[in-house]
């Protein structure tokens, strides 16, 4: 057979290892990215209108649980919140399985 | 050096190819590893996300608010505390602010009804914030009505509506001017919801606020490092509920795991026992599992990681919503801002791939140790 010399190597088997190793480089490259990414997207500057707007209104709280006056503002609430219509009354919302008790409850 | 990598490499190729041969084990292995780092991830990187994001917003807040309590309760405070305030030394500003909440029956939402200081709203007109204009559907001209509480209907005008990306502070938000607030709720000129003070000197927050609470027995001050520490406690403490629901199926794991990469099948001890009759040595064993532990965990965290990071920061923590939602009828849209941080990614980082690999080479150590014709009877 012409083009084929009896001292060319035989062709190497794949190795089981490129790909997984490839892909786990891939990975790692991914994983440097969001690094830069949470630097690059994650600074105050970029919360200049959303400061802006707490600065002129002068707002307190964040607008995350609106289904409640002591959920919404939850800095200004009464003392009392979330057991604020009497004492023992129990708290209908499931915002409040999520909020911490006073910091002042938790002393020893 | 070389060497040494080339050797590496070579154990890499066998333990993958060996990996390989169970395959369908070793990916659902993968899989529910990759699940439990992405749901720790997701808890993590939200819940930093928005204590750091709510820190940096809250930083704007007033330094003090004044209420006052009567009988316990939150009430109006007249005009005339401002001028007994401004006896007091390290004030430098003071102001009243006007806000309220709404029910409106129509949607079943608590809007948060205010009064801008600065920014002039024309009689009759309103700014809605961007949570209210998608949920009633309405735009910059469109009229909204009210029922107040003396009965009487009033219908406002929709002059704009706040930039979205201000949700988070702003969804709820109604911005009307004073004299439509006055009449709307019927509350009289000289009377406000609370009182908002700037200090001069930041280090002098803490006094004023003694101060005032003798100077003014029936008010409450509430200082701005109080919301700052409110938020941050509330973070914190979400964060230790949601892991302490996924204990269960984080102890789920662990077994799974420990059972897996501890409890050698018969078929993984033939083969050591096998690589250790043609001369591999009990290192190189001991080698080869490590990379399987290492390469499995490192893999499951990469991919749980990077899918937690696209599932917070570029889908709007879509899994989360409903539980943050409560019984909220507004919620407001936001993405977070990217805050990663290092101490706890490297925290997540040792408790998962750490105690696998462990897991991995321990009983591999005790395998390999022993003869290898008794490994392979």
């Amino acid at each position: 057979m012409q083009g084929s010399s009896p001292t060319a190597r035989p062709p190497r088997p794949r190795r089981a290892g490129t790909l997984p190793l490839l892909l786990l480089g891939m990975g790692l490259l991914l994983f440097a990215a969001t690094v830069l990414d949470a630097a690059r997207r994650g600074n105050a500057a970029d919360l200049a209108g959303p400061r802006g707007l707490v600065a002129e209104l002068g707002l307190t709280d964040l607008a995350l649980f609106t289904e409640a006056r002591y959920t919404r503002h939850l800095s200004q609430a009464d003392r009392h919140t979330a057991f604020q219509d009497h004492p023992l009354a129990l708290d209908h919302f499931p915002s409040g399985s999520l909020v911490p008790p006073p910091q002042r409850l938790r002393r020893p | 050096m070389s060497h040494f990598l080339r050797r590496q490499r070579y154990l890499i190729d066998f333990t993958l190819a060996s990996l390989g041969r169970r395959k369908g084990k070793n990916l659902g292995l993968l899989g529910v590893y990759t699940l439990i780092v992405f749901l720790l991830a997701s808890v993590m990187l939200f819940s930093q996300a928005l204590r750091q994001e709510a820190g940096l917003l809250l930083q704007e807040a007033p330094e003090v608010v004044v209420q006052r309590m009567v009988a316990g309760r939150h009430d109006l405070i007249p005009a005339a505390y401002l001028e007994r305030i401004g006896t007091l030394r390290g004030v430098a500003a003071k102001y009243g602010r006007l806000w309220g909440y709404f029910y409106d029956p129509a949607v079943q939402a608590n809007y948060t009804l205010m009064v801008p200081r600065t920014r002039e709203i024309a009689g009759g007109e309103m700014i809605v914030g961007a949570g209210i204009a998608r949920t009633r559907g309405l735009g910059p001209g469109d009229f909204l009505s009210f029922r107040s509480g003396g009965g009487s209907t009033f219908s406002f005008r929709v002059a704009a509506v706040l930039a979205a990306d201000a949700e988070l502070v702003s969804a709820d938000l109604l911005l009307v001017n004073e004299a439509d607030f006055r009449a709307f709720f019927g509350i009289e000129t000289g009377m406000y919801t609370d009182i908002a003070l700037e200090v001069r000197n930041p280090r002098e927050v803490r006094k004023v606020a003694e101060k005032l609470s003798v100077l003014l027995p029936d008010t409450r001050p509430i200082l701005r490092e109080e919301i700052l520490r409110t938020y941050d406690a509330l973070f914190q403490w979400r964060q230790g509920i949601v892991f302490v629901l996924l204990t269960g199926s984080l102890l789920a794991f662990v077994i799974f795991a420990w059972d897996k990469a501890s409890g050698l099948s018969a078929e993984e001890k033939r083969e050591i026992g096998i690589l250790k009759a043609i001369g591999w040595e009990t290192a190189d064993v001991i080698r080869m599992k490590f990379w399987e532990g290492a390469l499995v965990s490192l893999g499951a965290f990469l991919l749980g990681y990077l899918a937690a990071y696209v599932h917070v920061f570029f889908a709007d923590a879509a899994l989360f919503a409903p539980v943050l939602k409560g019984w909220a009828v507004l919620y407001p849209q936001f993405r977070p801002q990217p805050f990663v941080d290092g101490l706890q990614v490297a925290t997540l980082f040792f408790f998962t791939v750490f105690p696998y690999t462990v897991a991995t080479v321990v009983p591999i150590w005790r395998a390999a140790t022993t003869d290898p014709d008794a490994v392979m009877r």
